[in-house]
C-alpha cells in the first residue's frame, strides 16, 4: 500500500521523485484520518517553501487539514483534476490523488524524510 | 482506544458501534460514533432512504407534580400550556437576560408529568438550573440513564418502523409521540428529527436498545444504514436546526437566534420575558442569518465576517453540505445587513471570500 520508492513524513505526506521534479500528495493514512475530503486549497506555481511549512490544506466534511512541504521545494504544478474532484484523494491518495508538482529546492532533506517501513511502523502506532 | 477515551461515558450501543468499525470520537463526555460508511454516504441515504442514529448521550430531565406546568412554564420561552397529552413542542431554557441555558424538546406524557429532551453536555447544568427554580408540588428528577435514544431519519424511516409495530404510525403526526410496543419492548416513539427528515427518535429502556438497533437494520434490510454525528451535524445544518454551543449560547438571545417563534408574549410571565421584551421593542443589534459561499472555500465555525472592511461577526456553523453539494453556513450580522442577498466577505486562513446571504432553510424536503 506504501511504495517503496516514496518519501513519507510524520504529517503524513507523500513525495515521489520523478526525474527532475517529484510529486507531493497526502498517504492513504491520512485521507481514511480525514474522512470525506471535499476541499482543496493549494498555492500557485512559482511559490516557494522550506522543509516544514505549511503550503495548502486539504478539508474534510467535518475538519480543516493543513499540508506540509516535505522538502524545501518550489510549486511547478498543481493538480487541476484533484482541484475540481477531492475525492481523488480519498480513491486513490498515492496516484491520481497528487497535490503539487514541485522542484526540490535542497537535496539534502530529501535524508531527513521516512521510507515505507518507517512510515508504516509510525502509522501502525498511531492505530493503537 | 487512547487513554482518554477510558475516562467518556460509552451509550447501551457502544459495543454494537465499535464492532461495526465505526469511526469512534469524544463528544460532550461520551465516545460516540461519528461516522460508519462515509459522512457524505450516510448523509445523502438519510435524504434518499434512511439513517439511524444512537443519540442516546442526549439528557431526559422529567418534571412532575401538580405545579410541574407552572415550572416548565416559567424556565421555557415556548407555552406549555398549549400541549396536549402525547405532544410535543421546540423550546428554549433561559436565563433573566433571554440567552440560552439550553434548546430544547418538552413532550407532555400526562397533565402534570413533563418530559425534556436536552443537549448532552448541558444535562447536569440544565438539571440544576430547573431545580433551582423549583416551588411547590414539584419533582425535577434527571433520569437521563433511564434511557438510550434512537432516531431513524429519511422517507423510508416510517415503511421500516411500521413493520415492527401493530400501532398505526400515520396516526402519529409532525411532533406529536405515542408510547407504543415496538417488536415486543415499551418504547415512547416520537415523531421529531435533526435531519430536516420525516421520521422517529425512539426512547426506550437501556436495556432493549441493542436489541431494537439490530433489528431495525434487518428489518430496513438495504433501506437504512447506520449513521454518525458527522451526518447528524451535516444534515442539521442544511435543515438550519441550531446547535446549542455553535449557533446559540448563553450570550445569544432567543430574538438574535431568529427563534421568535418559540418565544410565546401572550402566556404570561417567564423567566427572560422582560429582558427579551424590552429587546424587542428598541430591536435586536444581531441576527442569525445563512449564508452560502460564492467564492471556492469553506467557512467553518468561528472564522470571522466582514462587511464593507470592518468586522461584522463571526460564523457559527460552516460546512460543505453533503446533499446541496455546496459550502453553507450560519452567521451572526449587524441587523441592517442580516437580509437576503447581502454580500459580506469571510476570512478564511488570512484571505477574504466573499458570501452572500440566502433563504433558509437550506434544504426543505419535498411534499412538506
Amino acid at each position: 500500500m506504501y511504495p517503496q520508492d516514496y518519501h513519507y513524513t510524520k504529517e503524513h505526506e507523500w513525495l515521489k521523485p520523478e526525474g527532475a521534479h517529484a510529486l507531493v500528495g497526502i498517504t492513504v493514512y491520512a485521507q481514511k484520518e480525514l474522512g470525506d475530503i471535499v476541499y482543496v486549497d493549494l498555492p500557485p506555481a512559482g511559490k516557494k517553501y522550506n522543509a516544514g511549512e505549511p503550503f495548502g490544506t486539504v478539508e474534510s466534511v467535518k475538519a480543516v487539514s493543513e499540508i506540509y512541504a516535505p522538502v524545501s521545494m518550489e510549486i511547478m504544478e498543481l493538480n487541476q483534476q484533484v482541484i475540481q474532484q477531492p475525492e481523488l484523494i480519498n480513491q486513490d491518495a498515492h496516484e491520481k490523488g497528487w497535490l503539487v508538482k514541485v522542484k526540490v529546492t535542497n537535496e539534502s532533506d530529501l535524508e531527513g524524510l521516512l521510507t515505507a517501513e518507517e512510515y508504516q511502523e509510525l502509522i501502525s502506532k498511531d492505530q493503537h | 482506544m487512547t487513554e482518554a477515551s477510558q475516562d467518556l461515558k460509552k451509550t447501551p450501543l457502544h459495543a454494537v458501534h465499535e464492532a461495526a468499525g465505526a469511526k469512534m470520537v469524544p463528544f460532550a463526555g461520551w465516545h460516540m460514533p461519528v461516522e460508519y460508511s462515509g459522512v457524505i454516504h450516510e448523509h445523502n441515504a438519510v435524504r434518499s432512504s434512511a439513517g439511524l442514529f444512537d443519540v442516546s448521550h442526549m439528557g431526559e430531565i422529567e418534571v412532575r407534580g401538580k405545579d410541574a406546568l407552572a415550572l416548565v412554564q416559567k424556565v421555557t420561552t415556548n407555552n406549555v400550556a398549549k400541549l396536549a397529552l402525547n405532544q410535543a413542542q421546540y423550546s428554549a431554557l433561559v436565563y433573566p437576560q433571554g440567552t440560552f441555558v439550553d434548546d430544547l424538546l418538552v413532550y407532555r406524557i400526562s397533565q402534570d408529568h413533563f418530559f425534556l429532551c436536552v443537549n448532552a453536555s448541558n444535562t447536569n447544568k440544565d438539571y440544576e438550573y430547573i431545580r433551582s427554580h423549583a416551588g411547590g408540588n414539584v419533582s425535577v428528577v434527571n433520569t437521563s440513564d433511564h434511557y438510550a435514544q434512537i432516531a431513524i431519519q429519511g422517507p423510508r424511516a416510517i415503511p421500516i418502523l411500521q413493520k415492527m409495530t401493530a400501532f398505526d404510525l400515520n396516526g402519529v403526526k409532525y411532533y406529536w409521540f405515542r408510547h407504543l410496543d415496538l417488536e415486543g419492548e415499551d418504547v415512547m416513539a416520537a415523531r421529531t428529527g435533526y435531519t430536516g427528515e420525516d421520521g422517529f427518535e425512539i426512547f426506550c429502556a437501556p436495556s432493549t436498545a441493542v436489541h431494537l438497533w439490530n433489528r431495525i437494520l434487518e428489518i430496513g434490510g438495504n433501506h437504512v444504514i447506520p449513521a454518525g454525528l458527522g451526518a447528524r451535524d451535516t444534515l442539521r445544518l442544511e435543515a438550519k436546526m441550531v446547535l446549542y454551543g455553535n449557533d446559540i449560547d448563553d450570550t445569544t438571545t432567543v430574538l438574535e437566534a431568529d427563534l421568535e417563534w418559540i418565544v410565546k408574549w401572550e402566556k404570561g410571565d417567564f423567566i427572560g420575558r422582560p429582558a427579551l421584551r424590552k429587546q424587542k421593542e428598541s430591536g435586536i443589534e444581531r441576527k442569525l442569518v445563512g449564508f452560502e459561499m460564492i467564492d471556492r472555500g469553506i467557512a467553518r465555525h468561528g472564522y470571522d465576517a466582514h462587511i464593507a472592511g470592518n468586522r461584522a461577526g463571526s460564523v457559527t456553523s460552516g460546512t460543505f453540505a453533503p446533499f446541496l453539494k455546496k459550502a453553507i453556513g450560519l452567521v451572526y450580522l449587524p441587523v441592517e445587513h442580516a437580509v437576503l442577498d447581502q454580500e459580506f466577505e469571510i476570512e478564511i486562513r488570512g484571505k477574504r471570500h466573499r458570501a452572500l446571504v440566502v433563504p433558509t432553510p437550506f434544504y426543505r424536503r419535498p411534499n412538506q
